[in-house]
This record gives structure tokens, sequence and C-alpha cells, in this order.
């Protein structure tokens, strides 16, 4: 089984977000970069069990400059085979999907993970548009997947419940919460990172479909007003005068 | 003095040599330097710490030891445990520079922080440096991976820091197949959960002699837990030994030569405590930092007083301080540590005598380390007010966590009387000339004074002139001392203890100035302003506490004119520039309150 698993960098939670160019552009100085948490944490860890249960190689992906080798060693010390980085400014998502579907096309995978969304950009969509690029079924929101061969058993989360699906042959799956456990990668993985195969290939020529015209911060919160449980007519006043809500 | 200066510049200096020699910026080993597979380890460290340790701080304090061993055992698969030892006894046989990295971030895990250094220093290295080679690949490989958990029995009830006046006794079968042990110990650190227990025991009625004992065998019976001021989630019990046979072959080392086990261990084990209360020192410097942001008094978040920004720099600094003396030490181990092996000798052998070659260094960390810690913790609490004194808040735990650091590994004040001893020793032996600088300076005194600045173009270069003359001041005053006590100095120890600060002050503030002159010399002057502020507020301080120190101590044996002369010398030895140190700890503030943590 070859298993693909996208993972993107993405600045750490505790990141101060600042824009330059006429807020055009995250200013990324003095940032950690991390590996997208879903990513890693669900993906690449249910990978790699699969992996470990039944055979293969695990092969990750990234579309980023030479910067984000960094986080690629982390995701092969954790455990996966290889992996690949498209060498070009991951600039929106359908040019990274297309990159990436590139990269698949020519390699066959036969299961091909993606993190539910990356906490940057919150976007959702490389895996979809990955999945028709390579006219694969997607499923989305993975919280649990058993393999039997081929076939995979996928349970989603959706509104109020649980929805069960079936899928035999390559496609895309997008997970979250539930799929897998974080795995810190241990000492003897970290070592073994830096022997194993980074690919670095040339971007396609696909161009972006989309480019940021600009970026806002939310309005900083304002000062918190306690009202006193006993005065309901006061709150319903600043409700309806101050916060306009009602 | 200064042509020595000048002449070894270039080579790492020997141990305890810094009195007397001065150290080059491009040489010395700073954290900005770590690489990037350290980088990972040392991440690694830090997921672990907290998303596995903090969410259980407080069952670990409430005593739940099941839990300590499940954690060791964790950390035991992620190669921590057994991160320095060599890869043929299992281990990931990491330098000593990377596991200083890992020591910062395991710091930072409280009690059980104490339960693996425990296990990884005094616990495991007793085998590594003294086992035979069947001990070896018997207890190593489980002590690697957690498999085996190690605890150390040194100190009795009837001693503690006189560790080989122990009562416990060891008495050879007649058939020569075991010893017999008989005796008590007392504050044995992970006692409750420990596989093996490294043992010392007078045979013979005073041959101090070390044995590795299984916790598993007849006659070992354990006190009720101790009922303790901090660490309260670290195992520690009185271990009773009635009658227990060991077979001979668990004999470690040579008999009579426990001491070496004993204080051997310990160098490395000063030296890690200070790595790991350096990363203590961040972790409640940020916590500070940010209970400053978010409390606000007076319609503002107290961060914005100047009585709290001084708290914050001071914190800040201390640290950096404590962080740039711990790597710089770190450095000069680990490059002895190569060039040994170079010489053919093992890892572990070398480790052993690299460690010893800077047994004073280590004894200065220790005691530097641990006392910054405690500033820190304590000013926590302060910049907390009334929440500082609430168990519902961190601050309260990291403050009495904090204590036992000045009290193991041999209390700070034997450290001091150590540090001092150890050079004094070196001295006496003629591995160091103390004594030809010392007469220079005498000299020096007697002649007119040179008021010029030569030599002072540079980055921090008067800062750095201004601590090689400080170090005249103690060459001055532990000379003078020496000089005037020969052999019984050791007696008079309220001066060895003046002379035991002013040497710490002064290897610190050196280890600052020599790490800001390297970020300046690698990522520009700019980049290095805000160390360089650091460097100068932390070297007034310096100047000022040796100065107060020698007076103090010169005072307690001289007179007349010669007490005069010395006080004079001593005045010009510790002159500062003057420098605003309250606008450069607002700077520093300032950054630390921008970046809402530790972030020197
Ligand atoms: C939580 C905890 C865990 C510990 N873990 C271990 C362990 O795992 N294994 C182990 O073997 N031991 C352990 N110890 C023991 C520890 O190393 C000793 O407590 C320490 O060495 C001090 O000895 P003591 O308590 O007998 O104090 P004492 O030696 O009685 O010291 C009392 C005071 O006198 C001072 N003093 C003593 N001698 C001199 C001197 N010559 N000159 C000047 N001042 C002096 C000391 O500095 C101190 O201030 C632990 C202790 C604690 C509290």
């Amino acid at each position: 089984m070859k298993y693909l698993v996208c993972i993107s960098k993405v600045p750490d939670t505790t990141t101060k977000i600042e824009f330059t160019d006429n807020n055009s552009k995250f200013n990324e100085s003095n940032v950690q970069w991390i590996i997208n948490p879903t990513d890693e944490w669900y993906a690449l860890v249910r990978a790699i069990e699969l992996k470990e249960a039944n055979g293969g190689t695990v092969t990750v992906i990234n579309v980023g400059g030479a910067e984000n080798d960094q986080v690629i060693r982390k995701a092969l010390a954790i455990g996966a085979d290889n992996a690949v980085r498209v060498n070009a400014d991951p600039s929106d998502a359908y040019f990274v999907a297309s990159q990436i579907a590139a990269h698949a096309k020519a390699e066959g995978y036969d299961l091909i993970f993606t993190g539910k969304e990356t906490i940057n950009y919150n976007g959702f969509v490389v895996g979809g548009m990955l999945a028709e690029l390579l006219d694969m079924p997607y499923i989305s929101l993975a919280a649990k997947l058993t393999a039997n061969g081929d076939t995979y058993e996928v349970t989603r989360e959706i509104e109020g419940g649980e929805e069960v699906l079936e899928v035999s042959g390559a496609c895309v799956i997008s997970c979250q919460k539930g799929m897998a456990e974080q795995r810190i990668p241990n000492m003897r993985g970290i070592m073994s990172a830096r022997t194993k195969p980074l690919t670095v290939v040339e971007a396609s020529a696909e161009a972006p479909l989309t480019e940021v015209v600009s970026y806002t911060s939310p309005p900083a919160r304002s000062d918190v007003k306690l009202v006193d449980a006993d005065n309901v007519e006061e709150l319903v006043k600043l409700l309806h005068e101050e916060a306009k809500v009602i | 003095m200064e042509a020595t200066l000048a002449k070894e510049a270039k080579q790492n200096i020997k141990g305890g040599a810094f009195l007397i020699e001065s150290s080059d910026a491009a040489s010395v080993y700073t954290p900005e330097q770590q690489n990037e597979e350290q980088k990972m380890f040392q991440q690694m460290a830090r997921e672990f710490v907290q998303k596995e340790v903090h969410p259980h701080v407080i069952r670990i304090d409430k005593g739940d030891h099941d839990l300590v061993v499940d954690l060791l055992n964790k950390a035991g698969e992620l190669g921590i445990l057994g991160a320095s030892l060599p890869e043929e006894y299992g281990g990931m046989g990491v330098n000593f520079n990377t596991d200083s990295y890992l020591s910062e971030e395991i710091g930072q895990s409280n009690s059980f922080g104490v339960a693996v250094a425990a296990h990884t220093g005094i616990g495991t290295l007793p085998i590594l440096y003294y086992g035979t080679e069947e001990q070896k690949q018997k207890y190593l490989p489980g002590l690697a991976t957690g498999q085996l958990k190690a605890a150390y029995c040194l100190t009795e009830p009837g001693s503690g820091s006189d560790a080989l006046a122990a009562k416990t006794k060891a008495t050879l079968s007649e058939d020569g197949s075991h010893y017999v042990i008989e005796g008590q110990k007392m504050w044995i650190t992970n006692s409750g959960f420990a596989d093996i227990f490294i043992v010392f025991a007078q045979v013979d009625g005073d041959k101090f002699t070390g044995f590795i004992v299984p916790a598993e065998s007849e006659n070992i019976s354990l006190g009720a837990e101790e009922d303790k001021l901090g660490i309260k989630g670290s195992s520690t019990r009185q271990v009773f030994f009635q009658g227990v046979k060991v077979p001979a072959e668990n004999l470690l080392g040579e008999i009579g030569k426990g001491h070496k086990i004993a204080f051997n261990v310990l160098n490395i084990g000063r030296y890690k405590l200070c790595a790991m209360v350096t990363g203590g020192s961040k972790a409640v410097t940020t916590n500070a930092i940010k209970y400053a942001n978010e409390r606000e008094q007076f319609k503002t978040a107290i961060a914005n007083f100047g009585a709290i920004q001084h708290k914050l720099a001071n914190m800040g600094i201390r640290t950096w301080i404590s962080e740039s003396a711990t790597y710089r030490t770190s450095g000069l181990i680990n490059d002895r540590i190569e060039d040994l092996k170079e010489t053919g000798m093992s890892g572990w052998e070398a480790k052993l005598v690299a460690a010893e070659d800077y047994a004073v260094e280590c004894a200065i960390l220790k005691v530097l380390g641990s006392e910054v810690l405690d500033y820190c913790v304590d000013e926590n609490v302060q910049v907390h007010g009334g929440n500082g004194f609430s168990e519902e808040y961190p601050a309260a735990r990291a403050f009495r966590d904090a204590r036992i650091n000045r009290i193991f590994e041999g209390t700070n004040e034997i450290n001091r009387l150590l540090a001092v001893g150890m050079l004094l020793r070196k001295a006496m032996k003629n591995e160091l000339d103390l004594f030809t600088p010392a007469k220079a300076i005498q000299k020096e005194l007697t002649s007119v004074p040179s008021f010029g600045q030569n030599g002072t173009i540079g980055f921090l270069a008067s800062e750095m002139k201004a601590v090689e003359t400080a170090k005249k001041a103690i060459l001055l005053v532990a000379g003078a001392a020496a000089q005037k006590f020969m052999k019984d100095i050791d007696k008079e120890q309220e001066i060895m203890m003046f002379a035991a600060d002013m040497l710490i002050e002064v290897f610190a503030a050196e280890s600052g100035i020599l790490r800001a002159q390297r970020i300046a010399a690698d990522q520009g002057e700019e980049a290095a302003a805000l160390y360089a502020d650091i460097a100068k507020v932390y070297l007034n301080e310096t100047l000022e506490n040796v100065h107060s120190n020698g007076k103090e101590a010169v005072m307690a044996f001289a007179e007349g004119d010669e007490m005069k002369f010395m006080l004079m010398g001593l005045k010009r030895f510790t002159k500062a520039e003057p420098f605003n140190t309250v606008a450069a700890r607002r700077r520093i503030a300032k950054k630390l309150v921008d970046n809402n943590e530790y972030c020197l």
C-alpha cells in the first residue's frame, strides 16, 4: 500500500498575527512554524498506523520553499518513510492541489490523506480539489477509518450524529479529531529523519486562481461590562442600546 | 597576566582557569548555536512535558506514583532516559550539549523532573562509570528504556553533607559469595518504585564502597513517604537494609573507592541540575509575565508599572545569565569529551574525566542556577500578589518545588566551599598558577594606577575589561587569605563563602558578556543590543557584590595598613562605568512584556 499525506506548514497557535505589504501579506518574521495540527495528529498518524498494521510506505508531500524542510523532517521523525517537497510558494488552494495532483498522478497512491483544514487560512478545499483533479472519491471530515483490503469504512461526524461510509479503491480522505492520537516523535525517529529521502521537485506550470487582496484583524475586544444578576432591566437596556443585538 | 590572556585566547580554557585567563567569544558555546536536530530533540521533550506531564501536576503532587512510573516509561520510550547513554547499552548516545537542551525541558516538570534526574543521573551513572562490563550489559539497557528504575542511597539519618561518615555496613560472607548489608538510608528519591538501589556502605568498618542492590532482595523495607515542603510528587522514603544479601558480583567499582563514585557522579549531577533549573527559571519568568499582562489594577495591566517591570527584567536577566553560564560550561565539557575521545578514550570515560576537569564550574553552576531559580519563584509569587499565595495558581507550587535545589546534590554551602577549595587545591598542586598573578596584583597596587581604557575598543570590550579587573579583586582577597591561613583556610568558612560569591558572580557576568559578544559577532551589534543591556545590568550588580563581599572578607582577616591597602585595591578593581540600569531594565521588560513570555 502506498499512502500519501499532504502536510502544510502553519504558524504555531500562540503566534502574534501581524500583516505587512498594505495588509496583503502575513508577517512571517519571528514566527514559530509547525505542521498543521490536523495533518500531523490525524492524517499522518493514521497513515503510519495503517502502514504499521498492513505494510506499505508513507510519503508526505508539502508545497513550499526550502525553509519548510524543518517541518517536513518532523513528519519523517514521526514515522513517514520519505518526503516530497514541491518547490514553490503555496499561493492558493487550487495551486497547491494541482501540484500535489501532478505528483500523485505520476506515483499512483492507494490512499491520500489531508487534514480537515489548515489553522492559518481555514480553506477546507485542498482535499476536495485534489480528489477532483485525480478523479477519486473524496470523504471529508473523517473521524475514523478502518481498512479491509482496499475497502475502507469511514465514519464522518455530521450535525447531531455520525455517518458511516464505505469506499473502495484509491480515494482522498480529510481527517479530523478521532482519527488517531498525536504521536510525539521519539529520539530514534528524529535521528533517522536525517537520513530519510526528501526529494525536491519543481512546480508544474499551473497558476493560482485567486489572489489575496487584504486581511483585516478582528476588532480589539472592548471591556466587559458586568451587570448585576438581578438587574434585568439594565441588561436589556445595554443589549438594546449599546450592543444593539436586540 | 595580560600576556597570558592573549596567548590562551584561542583555546578552550581548563577547569577553573577562567579566573586567571580570558576567554574568546568566538570559541564560547551559546544556545544560539543549537543545530536543527538538537532543536527537534528539545521540541520533543517540550511536547512531552506540556502534553503528558503538565496536565497531571496536581495528581502527581498528590502522590500518584503509579502515574510517575507510567510517565517515566513514556520518557523511556521517547529516548529521554537513555539520551546520554552509549548506543551499545541501548542509549541514544547524544552529545553533552544535546543532553543539556533536554535537561532544560525536563526541568520544567516539577516533581516529575526530579524523578527523571535521580534515575538518569545518580541512579544510572554509577553503573555506567564504574560498573563491570557484565553489570553494564545487565542493567544499562533496562535503565535506558525505563524498564528498570533506579534510586541512589547515600544519605543516612546521621550523615548528609558528611556522606563518607555513613554507618551502613557490608560484610562479606565466609564463602565470599555475597555481602550482607545492614543499615538505614534516608531521603531516597524514587525509592517507592525503584527496581535497583545504588547503595554505599562501609566494608570492614571503614572502606566506603558502592553496591548494586536489586529492590526485590529480601529484608529491604521502606519508610513512609516523607511529608515534604515541595516536590511532593517525588517519591522520597527511608530505605532499611536489615541483613540484605547481595551477590559479591554486585560490588560496584573497587572496595574502599566508593567516594570516587559518589563524588564524580555529583559533578555531572550539579551541572545537570543547573541546566534543569535554568529551564525552570524560564517557565517561571513566563508565568510572571503572563500574569502581569493579564492582571489589572488602577485601570491598567500591572506589567505597566515600573516596579513590576523591574522584577520581570531581573528575572529575565538572571535567567539569561544562568543559561549563558550553563551552555558555556556545556560547550567546554562537550569539547573536552571530544578531545579525550580522539586520544582513544571511550565516550563515557571521557565524560567522567571532562566533568572532573570542570568540577569547579559545575559547583559554581549548581549554586548560581538554583539561586536564580529561587529568585524567580519568589518574585513570581510577589507579581501574583495574593494569588501567588494560593494553591489555585502555579506560582505557589513553583515556589515550594524550587527550594530543594539549594539542598540536594550537595548543599549550596558545601558547593561554595568546594568551588573555592578545589581552586586552591589546584593552585597548591601547581595545576593552576594562581599565585603568580596574585603576586603581580599586589605589585600593581603599589604602582601608579592606569586610568586609561587601553584595549577597550569593541563590543562590550570595556565591560570585559571590568570583568578581568574584578578577577584581580578575587585573586587579591583569596591570595592574601591563603597566604595568611595557609592550610587552615578551610576553617575560615566565612571567608571561603565570600570568595565563592565573588567567584560565582564573576563567572556568571563573564559568561553573559561572552555570549552577547558572540551574538554581536554572528548576528550583528543591533541584534545584540538588548543582550548588551542584560550583560551590563548584571555586570553592574556583580561589581557591587564583588566589592562588598571582598570588603567583608578583608576586614575579617587584615588589619591596619594592610587592610587599607587591600580595601583601596578592591575599590580600584571593582570600579563600574556609570550606566542607567533603570532604562536598560525597562527595555528588557518591554521585550518580555510585548512577547508575553520569556523570549531572551
Ligand atoms: C527531597 C530530597 C531528596 C533527596 N534525595 C536523595 C537521594 O536520592 N539520595 C541521597 O543519597 N540523598 C538524597 N537527599 C539527601 C540530600 O543530599 C541531603 O539532604 C543533603 O546532602 C544535606 O544533608 P543533610 O540533610 O544531612 O543536611 P546537613 O548535612 O545536616 O546540613 C545542615 C546544614 O549544615 C550545613 N553544613 C553541613 N556541613 C557543613 C560544612 N562542612 N560546612 C558548612 N556548612 C555545613 C549545610 O549546608 C546545611 O545548611 C535528598 C534530600 C531531600 C530533601
